[in-house]
């Protein structure tokens, strides 16, 4: 910047010294003025003058057009593609004897190509080149030898199903390294969820699990625990090699966290953040509530965190979790209540394991780790992957030991009966014609049978006002997506009120 | 020893040595060695290979001049005070002037500041003029050979043409007493009146405490194509546009402003150092000189040099094999730029960089305090110990008079 500064003042200075230095130069130069500098002086004085009558700078250069004999000198405009130059020449000036140089001192044009645009495949070009460079860059600086990452989620075809599991997929997309995606979803395979992961180009393992989701949340955990051992169980079987991590379909993960698990060795723990926001209620969110904390009420509004404890020297030594007991009571029950949804003392997201963990020889697993088939049976709760493990000290604090926060758990949910249209396709278009009650779009088409989707929508507003006796409420803890639930889920609703306006 | 005498006459007949990839270094880090015309010479100590006396002038022209205004210490010409610094305290400084194969003047000629802190060549002539009649009557080593064994810093925007106006400058031409000695300058182009045979060119003094601190971590993606910020047209001295850098830059300007893939303006960011470390390619256009501290600042930043400077010769030229390691495009090319540079092979483009990596070339750019091995100072060291021993021809005859004292413009002649 100083160079910059300084490149500006020079040109300032030059300009201060251009005038300043001409007395000087004279002096300096020489006494004898010939013939030549003082005709040009006298110009330089015309032109000054002629420039105060006019307003504007009269070059001197137009003198020196008027004057020359050479042939068609076009103008030095900007937005000439020619090339031009005009070498000013001081009089008086001595050739030098040496090689010529290419390199004329004074005033040249300014070359513009007549097509200014860029040439899309010259962009893409760069874009190729841009894309080169930075995975050379990865290979270079990032994660020497990545491995592949193993994502297993549980899901099952619901209204937020689509919303949750996009946001999963393209995620997983723009992660770096080898991916393999294994959705688990209850109620067995469903083209639903089949159509959706398929837009996403990666390599999927799509399994059934037998069991429908029960609405109350308590249940739906341990479920979902079941479902997520049952994944493993696929691991193991196929023989796949890689990291496991644990993606739930409503949690947000940051690229960063699939360069981070890359350094486990066997299983390892990151900091989930837990953002257990309900959108309806008063309480707003819940406060990290720890021995030290209760002292600084100032940080009610700091999100808890669930994640290895280290000490000073980055050992593991405990588990930062929270205690949910203030707010069982105003916890969600069921699916779909609008409250709160606690997650559990450690959640699955938090970990991630090496998948040599559960098919490896005997010999070459690391002796604190259960089989896989032991744990979960006899309706044992697996609360987290702990339960694999013989020793809990053995897990590896990832991110910085636990400081840096790379993923978020959420569960926001509609209710359990809501409907929404298979595949978010409206199709066959409904025919409920509903003449609107306001003067239509200036846009709008004439009243036709096909049109009927706009004027099914034209009937959400009228229909809001009404939308109170209507049935009960749904949970719309999500901000963003409030409004298409909202439309459609009315829409549902004025089906039964075709007749009124 | 004996791979030296081979490569020697093949640099003679002007083949360059292909680049060995040198694969994984101590570093885990892939860069590529550095073999310019005669050799890995980055690398090279200049300890034990030559010998330099410094001359002890009156602080009039050294320390007196920086305690005026230490501004100098800042400046891009700020080699001057460095390398006069490091010299005193170097294993090549030597006390006995008998056997010394180079001999130092330090005069400090770009240290006479305006208020706005730029350099005023005025009274640099006559400050040069006195300070060698002082050491050609004191010692008696530079009527020995009229200067030739003699070696000047003149970083000045045209060297020892001593002004910044090109044209005067070229009037000017070189200081006639300094015509046999060798110049060590920033400024270089070819066929150029100010550049002698034999100069040695380095490169602009940046601070290097400065641009370390602006590191990023080097697995920041590089997502910029090609980056610039500074002037395209100067409104001060050349409002109509045309003079100022040859209409390049207003040319790249044109041609560029709506362009995408170019993030040039004019602005002064404060991330200015960190977004040339996120850029694949940093423009480097001449100005109203053809060099700039701007080469310095992309090598050290791992960004491709793009060169748009006809004819320019940069820094240890002879060292440092500048069209492998940057990007050269002839001022009339400047409208196809963005053609030139999407054409340029991937493994050109990641070799490049593999070569800028190479800490040797970062170090040669910097002006490092203390110094360091394979800094700038050394390779200066370097290319004088390259141009021993010298010819016999420079020593002159008792008597024998080559210099011209009393040429040049008549204000030169006034003592300093």
């Amino acid at each position: 910047m100083k160079q910059l500064t300084a490149l500006q003042q020079q040109n300032r200075r030059s300009n201060s010294f251009r005038n300043g230095s001409s007395p000087l130069d004279s002096t300096v130069d020489g006494a004898i003025k010939s013939p030549a500098t003082i005709f040009w002086l006298v110009i330089h004085g015309l032109c000054c003058l002629i420039s105060l009558v006019l307003g504007f700078r009269f070059s001197r250069l137009v003198f020196f057009l008027f004057f020359s004999t050479s042939s068609s000198p076009s103008t030095t405009t900007i937005y000439s593609p020619i090339q031009e130059t005009l070498p000013f020449s001081i009089p008086g000036r001595v050739p030098v004897e040496r090689n010529m140089s290419r390199v004329v001192v004074g005033r040249h044009g300014i070359l513009i190509r007549p097509w200014p645009h860029p040439d899309p495949v010259e962009v893409m070009k760069a874009h190729k080149i841009i894309e080169r460079v930075q995975m050379e860059q990865r290979s270079e600086y990032g994660v020497k030898s990545p491995r592949t990452v193993i994502a297993i989620t549980p899901t099952y075809v619901r209204t937020f199903q689509t919303l949750h599991l996009t946001g999963v997929m393209h995620s997983l997309m723009n992660v770096h390294h080898d991916l393999v995606w294994i959705v688990v979803e209850a109620g067995g395979v469903t083209n639903e969820t089949a159509s959706l992961i398929r837009k996403s180009g990666l390599r999927i393992l799509h399994v059934g699990f037998d069991g429908k989701m029960p609405v109350l949340w308590e249940d739906r955990h341990k479920l979902e625990s079941k479902m997520r051992l049952h994944g493993l169980r696929v691991v193991k079987e196929q023989r796949l090699d890689g990291i496991v991590m644990f993606a739930d379909d409503s949690n947000m993960h940051s690229l960063e966290l699939f360069d981070e698990i890359q350094n486990v060795r066997w299983i390892g723990a990151v900091s989930v953040g837990i953002l257990a926001h309900s959108g309806g209620s008063e309480d707003g969110e819940l406060q990290m509530v720890g021995g030290e904390d209760s002292e600084k009420e100032e940080k009610k509004s700091q999100v808890p965190v669930q994640g290895p404890a280290c000490n000073s020297s980055n050992h593991l030594v405990g588990w930062h979790t929270f205690n949910t007991q203030p707010f069982l009571e105003r916890s969600a029950r069921y699916i779909g209540d609008r409250a709160i949804v606690l997650p559990r003392k450690l959640e699955w997201a938090g970990f991630v394991l090496n998948s040599r963990l559960l098919w490896e020889e005997r010999l070459n697993r690391p002796v604190w780790v259960r089989e896989i088939e032991e744990v979960g049976t006899d309706g044992e709760d697996v609360e987290s992957p702990l339960s694999l493990l013989k020793d809990t000290s053995v897990v590896e604090p990832l991110g910085s030991c636990g400081r840096k926060i790379m993923l978020w758990w959420l569960r926001v949910e509609a209710r359990a009966d809501s409907k929404f249209p298979a595949r978010w396709i409206i199709d066959p278009p409904l025919d409920i014609t509903v003449p609107a009650k306001r003067t239509p779009w200036p846009d709008a088409p004439p009243e036709l049978p096909s049109s009927s989707v706009e004027k099914v929508i034209i009937t959400q507003e009228n229909t809001e006002k009404r939308a109170t006796k209507n049935t009960p409420r749904k949970k719309r803890s999500s901000r963003k997506r409030k409004h298409t639930t909202k439309v459609l889920d009315e829409h549902i609703t004025s089906t039964k009120h075709s007749g009124d306006n | 020893m004996w791979p030296c005498y081979l490569l020697l006459p093949l640099a003679l007949l002007g083949i360059n040595v292909i680049i060995g990839v040198e694969g994984l270094d101590h570093h885990s880090v892939r860069t590529e060695r550095i073999s310019g015309s005669a050799g890995d010479v980055l690398e090279d100590n200049p300890v034990g290979r030559l010998k330099v006396y410094v001359y002890e002038l009156p602080s009039k022209y050294n320390k007196k001049i920086l305690q005026k205004d230490p501004r100098c210490l800042k400046h891009m010409f700020a080699a001057e005070i460095f390398m006069h610094q490091f010299l005193l305290s170097s294993p090549v400084r030597t006390l006995n002037p008998n056997e010394a194969d180079w001999f130092y003047t330090p005069v400090y000629s770009t240290c006479d500041l305006a208020p706005n802190g730029l350099p005023l060549p005025f009274k640099s002539p006559r400050m040069m003029r006195s300070a060698i009649q002082l050491i050609s009557t004191k010692w008696h080593f530079w009527n020995r050979t009229e200067g030739a064994d003699h070696f000047f810093l003149v970083p000045h925007d045209f060297g020892a043409c001593f002004h910044y106006q090109e044209e005067r400058a070229i009037k000017r031409g070189i200081l006639p007493l300094l015509q046999r000695a060798t110049l060590v300058q920033t400024f270089g182009q070819h066929n150029h009146v100010c550049l002698n045979e034999g100069s040695i060119t380095i490169p602009p003094y940046a601070p290097p405490e400065k641009m370390q601190s602006h590191l990023i971590p080097p697995d920041t993606p590089r997502s910029i194509f090609v980056y610039f910020r500074g002037l395209f047209y100067d409104v001060n001295n050349d409002p109509e546009g045309g003079y100022y850098a040859r209409g390049a830059r207003a040319s790249i300007w044109e041609n560029f402003k709506n362009n995408p893939l170019f993030d040039i303006s004019t602005d002064h960011p404060t991330t200015y150092y960190e977004d040339m470390q996120r850029a694949i390619f940093c423009l480097c256009p001449l100005g109203w000189a053809p060099w700039s501290p701007r080469l310095v600042e992309a090598v050290i930043f791992g960004c491709i040099p793009v060169i748009i400077a006809d004819d320019i010769v940069l820094p240890f030229a002879d060292a440092i094999p500048w069209e492998q390691i940057g990007v050269f495009v002839a001022e009339k090319d400047v409208p196809y730029l963005d053609t030139i540079l999407t054409s340029i092979p991937v493994e050109v483009v990641l070799k490049k960089q593999r070569l800028l990596a190479n800490p040797s070339m970062k170090q040669a750019m910097l002006f490092p305090q203390p110094a360091q091995s394979g800094d700038a100072f050394h390779q200066i060291l370097n290319g004088l110990a390259r141009k021993l021993p010298h010819d016999m021809r420079i020593y002159l005859k008792q008597g024998q008079k080559v210099l011209n004292w009393t040429a040049g413009p008549v204000g030169d002649l006034k003592p300093w």
